[in-house]
């Protein structure tokens, strides 16, 4: 079981506080964020995994510290962004879920083999060779989830995956995490999405201001933003 | 990517090699037979990777709105055979540098790379960190060029085809801000360090 603890947490951004006193101790298998746009939540999900570190407080994923040790978190925790574009480096799609195991030890023959079954499990078998700036935005952000998945983390944080994405691509991001066996930690505004997870995180003005499962914390959501 | 030609099957180190023999070649070149002739050598090799005049078009032409500034520097200053000479000489090493990656995966082309610059690794230099170069200014090629048409669609939508600051400031922003994200996607990867 992968534990993430955030203690007493503070971002700042020059004499702008993005994050306040946030403490948390996620356990669950699907947590998700949810929050206006500017209200913290993107900078909560790159808490995870020391993408952004905090100006005072500590985050914690499994004891280790994501300021003193970025690289092994960063190995356990896998972060989808909103636009693939910027997540895909190279020029081919199995190239690019390649380029994810460069540093991991594994033969070629080995490497081709995990790449090639990553692909088939996320339905992008047919596309292994195809230029990924072709690809549809849905196959892209199915790209950068495989890039991710193929190096096995324990924890995936997803920021706004979905946000880019028409019905049908929004609906096969979403089942593709759903069905991870890693924990997930979902950003998103999309409220159909965190129906099934274990716990909803409400950010509003930097704090956590709701912290409950999806029936108790989307209503309490919807009245913040009176909707 | 066909793997059945001669070309493809030849090493990555072999091909990038051969480009720069090519290459140097291709410079002491000065006279009009002797470009016609590496024209006619480089439209060879791309018959022998099976590779048609569309694939060799496609890697000349973001050229075609270089070559004509080219050709009219260098009439104006060294007169029309050089002009042809120095530029033709341009295009067909474009072709042949084209030739290169459309006959080798870019994975191979950069452990090619990684080992060639291995050795000078004990001078400070960071073999995977040049192959990683290499393959970003690869990829970034088509987003830049996605990002660009989003803006000229967006200057003519306000009907300002023709303000070249309209254009460029967005094209640079939305570069940067790429840039950004590419750099904070390769942190979340594990290749910054």
């Amino acid at each position: 079981m992968t534990e993430v603890v955030l203690e007493g947490v503070h971002v700042r951004h020059g004499e702008r506080e993005v994050l306040h006193d946030v403490s948390l101790r996620l356990r669950e298998r699907r947590v998700a964020v949810i929050g206006a746009n500017g209200s913290g939540k993107s900078t909560l999900a790159r808490l995870l995994n020391g993408l952004v570190l905090p100006s005072s407080g500590r985050v914690s994923v499994d004891g280790l510290d994501t300021r003193r040790r970025g690289r092994e978190v960063r190995r356990r925790v896998g972060f989808v962004f909103t636009d693939p574009d910027a997540q895909i480096i190279m020029p081919t799609v199995a190239e690019d879920v390649a380029y994810s195991l460069r540093r991991s030890g594994l033969s070629k023959v080995e490497v081709a083999a995990r790449v090639a079954a990553e692909l088939d499990r996320h339905g992008l078998a047919g596309h292994a060779d195809h230029p990924a700036h072709l690809l549809s935005g849905g196959q892209k952000q199915l790209l950068a989830l495989t890039s991710v998945l193929v190096t096995d983390p324990r924890l995936v944080v997803a920021d706004e995956p979905t946000t880019l994405l028409d019905l049908r691509n929004t609906r096969a991001v979403a089942e593709r995490l759903a069905a991870l066996d890693q924990h997930v930690v979902l950003v998103t505004h999309d409220l159909e999405l965190v129906t099934g997870f274990d716990r909803v995180l409400v950010v509003d003005g930097g704090r956590v201001v709701v912290d409950d499962v999806p029936a108790v914390a989307v209503p309490a959501y919807r009245r913040l933003m009176g909707a | 990517m066909p793997t059945t030609s001669v070309l493809h099957r030849l090493g990555a180190g072999a091909k990038l090699w051969g480009l720069c023999a090519c290459s140097l070649a291709l410079l002491a070149v000065s006279t009009p037979t002797g470009v016609g002739a590496a024209v006619v050598g480089v439209v060879a090799l791309y018959a022998v990777a099976r590779l048609g005049p569309r694939a060799l078009w496609s890697q000349v032409r973001p050229l075609r709105w270089f070559v004509p500034v080219v050709v009219a520097v260098q009439w104006a200053t060294l007169g029309p055979v050089s002009a042809a000479v120095l530029t033709t000489r341009l295009v067909a090493l474009v072709a042949l540098a084209g030739l290169v990656t459309l006959t080798t995966p870019t994975s191979l082309l950069l452990d090619a790379l990684e080992r060639g610059l291995h050795p000078w690794r004990r001078l400070g230099v960071d073999a995977e960190r040049a192959a990683l170069v290499l393959a970003l200014a690869v990829r970034s090629v088509p987003v830049l060029a996605a990002l660009a048409g989003g803006v000229r669609d967006a200057q003519r939508a306000r009907g300002r085809e023709r303000d070249v600051r309209a254009f460029a400031v967005p094209l640079v922003v939305g570069a940067l801000r790429q840039a950004d994200a590419l750099g904070e996607a390769l942190r979340a990867r594990g290749l910054d360090d």
